[in-house]
């Protein structure tokens, strides 16, 4: 009986032993990413060895779309999970993370170093509450994408801005689609949330109240209708195409790509996926070449546009055991010359203003330039804690974009929202 | 019902009648408490894996309590439960619910049947492949088959509208709600009638041959056996049949996550369980909400052992 004992007593020390050596060496920070095409794992890698050996960055992959990512994220740091260092969060959720005290305080000499040369749309959506609460990292924003050929035939000119009407009118008149996300999704509310900030209004009146009951909806406004009324306009055209509301950005990218496109206003990954459609044959050069991109339309004439921002940013956990190392890591992260290169591998535009000065981003992104403009015009969605519930409600009054009219759709919308919000409806 | 289930009533029975009579003896005390301590750890998983939870669920549904603000979690007694109940989006969910489980149901369980008599009759060489490609569907993962539908009948990438001569190229069969709603019933029926024509068919098997022939003998039709030969027989096999699809239909939750994710107004009972507790984070309703599908599902489960009058454990001592 002895003989089998002791090897038990080793069998069960082996492991233990292994533990204690994976104990030895620097700490290990877990980064939990949204998917990508391995950009953030490099860096993760770089970062790593470039902290000397003070800690070593690994990366765990969270789901694919960002409600589910928040999700994840949100039920693990609600159970106190000590095993998330630093994650890449979705700028709207970031209030709400904020308001739970999910995040670690971002030190003043760090905040003052990672906002230093940002665009001001990333910062903005980095802050809560007149704080910044998280590192601003990639920002992304949309385009008016556009055919050359459509547009010139309209008689467009696209060196200058364009209105939303005026799209839909060429369009109307050339027979071909304005690709918009028309489906009860996030992108929806980026849809509307842009209108409305673009027509100088707000989804809410003061999005920083924590007390969901003081939260005061405004999309019942001259900007909200204005909103709705191009929506309205757009579908009574006729340009949404026959899947307007099913279509998101990928169905959007898809159409885009196909004869009768015309406009469309997208994210701008739709640059690199006509690329490695030629590459991989599926596209004509012809067709890629015939790609225009200008600022997001305008929903009043004259009035500057505020285009969409999305993007990501990084949290530090507030229940990391190193959080001093994450925040060391975040700012490895974001140097310029990292986010130029995470551009050009996974396209993903960095939030940093210098990282678009880097020759080869210039060559890669002829639309560089825009976007970093776009970047500095761009309005986040509304920054509040109650985010979810706000964009949910938008979702459900709102659509299918052909049910929108001036008259109902923003009423409706300000309703729920404080239905919702006041504990009175259900979502 | 084969003879090893039949014989755990029949035991509890004969037990019960000699507790009438007698004092029990020493061992078969001695069995009892043996049986009891063998049955115990079974008993205390199922009220750790069901029972907890339900409990759980039920306390918490008692609660304001949203997951990002525990803080200011609150007793608000049966408020959520008058909040869902005044609430024209349950009424909604709750006819959808209904609306998809009825007519699967009744679509499944005739071809079902069919498939049943397909397989019963088929020659012996025949039936183990025949039987194999009846449950193919079956075997698919539910979020893959809905995958799989989304992917047919979508705009850009499906083909169904080329294949259907009286349907529009551009028609989007997930924009409305009669379209969307009739594509996710008929991913449901194609994924789940094998499993009812296999509880059908066990019930087929059930039938006495002799009664049968009995039957054909006196000069009955086929209609004529199979309504008051072959169905009456199968009274037990159909019940349990329908009340597991029932059950199984009135919880549908994949399909329309994947295919509408409740656009349209598609959203069934769970999928609003779902948009409460994980979207929302409001555990407090999403309970409540879950307690009332608890509720409905229960009352299913009665309401069809009830109407049918089937009493499984008489039937099976009667089939002794």
């Amino acid at each position: 009986m002895r003989r089998p004992a002791v090897l038990l007593a080793l069998a069960l020390a082996a492991p233990l032993a292994a533990c204690a050596s994976a104990d030895e060496g620097p700490p290990t920070l877990m980064w939990y990413i949204n998917p990508d095409s391995g950009g953030q794992a490099r860096i993760a890698s770089e970062c790593s060895e470039e902290s000397g050996g003070a800690y070593r960055l690994e990366v765990t992959l969270l789901p694919r779309d960002a409600p589910s990512q928040r999700e994840q994220l949100v039920r693990r740091l609600a159970a106190g999970d000590t095993s998330i260092d630093l994650m890449s969060i979705d700028p709207p959720f970031v209030p709400e993370f904020a308001n739970a005290d999910f995040l670690a305080e971002v030190p003043d000499d760090v905040a003052d170093a990672v906002t230093q040369d940002v665009a001001e749309g990333a910062v903005a959506a980095a802050t809560f509450d007149d704080e910044l609460v998280v590192v601003p990292f990639w920002a992304n924003t949309q385009l008016l994408w556009y055919r050359k050929s459509v547009a010139e035939a309209a008689g467009l000119d696209m060196t200058q801005p364009v209105t939303w009407d005026q799209v839909i009118q060429a369009a109307a008149d050339q027979d071909v689609t304005v690709a918009v996300q028309g489906t009860r999704a996030e992108s929806l509310t980026v849809w509307v949330n842009a209108l409305v900030e673009s027509a100088g209004g707000h989804v809410l009146e003061n999005p920083e109240e924590e007390d969901p009951r003081a939260v005061v909806p405004s999309l019942d406004s001259d900007a909200g209708r204005t909103a709705a009324q191009i929506i309205a306009d757009l579908t009574a055209a006729g340009v949404g195409g026959p899947q307007l509301s099913n279509a998101t950005e990928d169905i959007n990218a898809s159409m885009f790509e196909s004869d009768d496109a015309g406009f469309m206003v997208n994210w701008p990954f739709v640059w690199q996926r006509g690329k490695a459609g030629v590459e991989g044959g599926s596209l004509d050069q012809a067709t890629l070449d015939d790609y225009g991109w200008a600022m997001y339309p305008q929903a009043v004439e004259g009035e500057q546009a505020r285009p969409p921002i999305g993007g990501v940013t990084l949290g530090v956990s507030a229940f990391g055991e190193h959080q001093d190392l994450a925040f060391e890591a975040a700012q490895c992260i974001v140097q310029p010359e990292k986010q130029a290169a995470y551009y050009i591998s996974d396209g993903n535009p960095p939030g940093s203003l210098a990282a678009f000065d880097d020759p080869e981003v210039q060559e890669e992104f002829p639309m560089a330039d825009l976007i970093r403009e776009s970047l500095q015009h761009a309005a986040p969605r509304p920054q509040t804690p109650f985010y979810n519930e706000v964009s949910s409600s938008i979702q459900r009054t709102w659509h299918p974009p052909r049910s929108v009219s001036p008259d109902s759709g923003p009423g409706r919308a300000d309703t729920l929202v404080m239905d919702v919000l006041q504990g009175r409806a259900l979502l | 019902m084969s003879a090893a289930t039949t014989a755990v009533p029949a035991a509890a029975e004969a037990a019960r009648g000699t507790r009438r009579r007698a004092p029990l003896s020493d061992r078969r005390r001695q069995e009892a408490r043996l049986g009891l301590l063998l049955a115990s750890p079974a008993i205390v998983v199922l009220l750790a894996v069901v029972g907890y939870p339900i409990l759980q669920a039920v306390w918490d549904s008692l609660f304001n309590y949203k997951l990002t603000n525990p803080d200011a979690r609150s007793f608000v007694g049966l408020g959520n439960y008058g909040l869902i109940l005044s609430d024209p989006i349950w009424w909604q969910a709750l006819g959808v619910t209904v609306l998809i489980t009825v007519v699967t149901v009744v679509v499944e369980l005739v071809l079902g049947f069919a498939l049943a008599l397909v397989m019963n009759n088929a020659l012996g060489a025949l039936r183990p492949g025949l039987r194999t490609a009846i449950l193919i569907p079956y075997a698919i993962i539910t979020v893959v088959s809905a995958f799989a539908f989304r992917f047919m009948f979508d705009l850009t990438s499906g083909f169904v509208n080329a294949w259907l001569p009286f349907v529009g190229d551009d028609t989007d069969w997930f924009a409305s709600f009669g379209t969307a709603v009739t594509v996710i019933s008929i991913s449901e029926i194609w994924k789940t009638t094998p499993f009812i024509s296999l509880l059908l068919l066990s019930g087929l098997a059930q039938v006495p041959g002799e009664l049968q022939e009995a039957a054909k003998v006196d000069g009955a039709t086929w209609w004529q056996r199979m309504r008051r030969v072959t169905i009456p027989n199968m009274k037990a096999a159909i019940m349990v049949a329908l009340l597991f699809r029932t059950l199984d239909a009135f919880r549908i939750f994949d399909n329309i996550f994947i295919m509408t994710n409740g656009a349209a107004g598609t959203e069934s009972v769970s999928f609003l369980a779902y948009r409460q507790t994980i979207q929302r984070l409001e555990i407090g309703i999403g309970s409540a909400v879950s307690v009332l599908l608890t509720i409905a599902v229960a009352l299913i489960a009665l309401m069809f052992v009830k109407g049918f009058k089937v009493n499984l454990a008489a039937s099976t001592r009667a089939g002794r």
